[in-house]
């Protein structure tokens, strides 16, 4: 029977040690410029794939995901900031959904 | 930034650079502790998730095993298979860290290490100092806890088509970080169109079914932003933004 605070214990613990086992097993300066480049790369690689495809499967249907990720691309690509871009997508969401019966 | 520049200075800059993460959280974590109590999560042990844990997919994956019977196995599987990302950024701001930082310190604002936080953070200009740091998470620690706590108290009282609409916040504000360096640099355009495609594949072609969703970001990651490396190295001392 699992209990749901030890589980919390050991999600917490397994999502801490990705985020500092690095600081304990590599002290020194990467020379590599492949690696370095590498490194710059993985933010934007992560976020995309994070984003897509599941962001059309965010709401709960596609018929309001796909005007509000419209909407946020559309805003992101004016460089509006996180919030504007997340609520904008949010309310475009929101409001096509009052429109599908 | 200077080491020169005093603590205090230091913290208020990364806390002001925290801010828009910490209001772009709150819908997120709203959605979360929408979830989890109406899941059937006591309130009090929502709100602890979102303080110890401190991550979007990993403790939304863990969650709903939770809820849904699984193993402690599974969970811890799952969650660390996705969060395994955090030790690519970890190992990238070890490089960008001041070198002085010591371990304890590293330990402490290493737990605030998130997507958008890291992005926020691999994006300034020059070596990023401890109190810097600390201001960075404060926010956004902050933001995540207390959104899942409106989330979780407010749970019955909020119409479905609200909570629905939410869902798509994160996804929202991970676009609005990505799209603008992509739209200005030709590289990043391409790593991330790479990443998405190789995701699609593995997604999609049965042969690739095999993989979990976990293993097929971390996949996806390394070959997209790999490719980027093997095609358009950036010379040293250089930031992506300004690689043109």
């Amino acid at each position: 029977m699992t209990n749901a605070f030890i589980a919390v214990l050991l999600m917490a613990l397994v999502t801490y040690l990705p985020r500092v086992l690095p600081f304990l097993l590599f002290r020194k300066e990467i020379k590599s410029p492949f690696i370095k480049s590498f490194l710059k790369y993985v933010p934007y690689s992560v976020l995309g794939v994070l984003t897509f495809p599941d962001i059309i499967s965010s709401t709960g249907d596609y018929r309001t995901a796909i005007p509000g990720t419209l909407v946020a691309l559309l805003l992101a690509y004016k460089e509006k900031s996180l919030v504007v871009v997340a609520i904008g997508a949010i309310v475009t969401a929101f409001l096509t959904g009052l429109l599908i019966p | 930034m200077s080491i020169s520049n005093n603590t205090n200075t230091q913290f208020a800059y990364g806390f002001k650079r925290g801010l828009p993460i910490a209001f772009g959280y709150i819908p997120v974590s709203f959605t979360f502790g929408l979830m989890a109590t109406s899941g059937g999560l006591p309130v009090w042990l929502t709100i602890f998730i979102s303080l110890s844990n401190l991550t979007s997919a990993g403790q939304f994956a863990g969650t709903s095993l939770i809820l849904a019977g699984a193993g402690y196995l599974e969970i811890i599987l799952t969650t660390f298979l996705i969060n395994i990302r955090y030790m690519l950024m970890s190992l990238s701001l070890s490089q960008k860290i001041e070198p002085g930082i010591t371990l304890v310190q590293r330990l402490i604002f290493g737990f605030g290490i998130t997507d958008e936080t890291f992005s926020v953070a691999s994006l300034e200009s020059g070596r990023l100092s401890y109190p810097y740091l600390i201001g960075l998470i404060t926010g956004p620690i902050a933001g995540w806890t207390m959104g899942t706590g409106f989330g979780a108290m407010i749970s019955s009282a909020l119409p479905e088509a609200i909570a629905n609409a939410m869902g798509i916040a994160l996804y929202g504000m991970f676009i609005a970080i990505i799209l603008p360096p992509a739209k200005r640099l030709g590289p990043v355009f391409i790593v991330v169109l790479a990443s998405i495609g190789i995701n699609l594949v593995l997604l999609y072609l049965p042969l690739f079914s095999f993989i979990s969703a976990g293993f097929r970001i971390i996949i996806a990651t390394i070959l997209g932003a790999g490719l980027g490396a093997y095609l358009f190295p950036i010379a040293q001392e250089e930031s992506v933004e300004e690689h043109q």
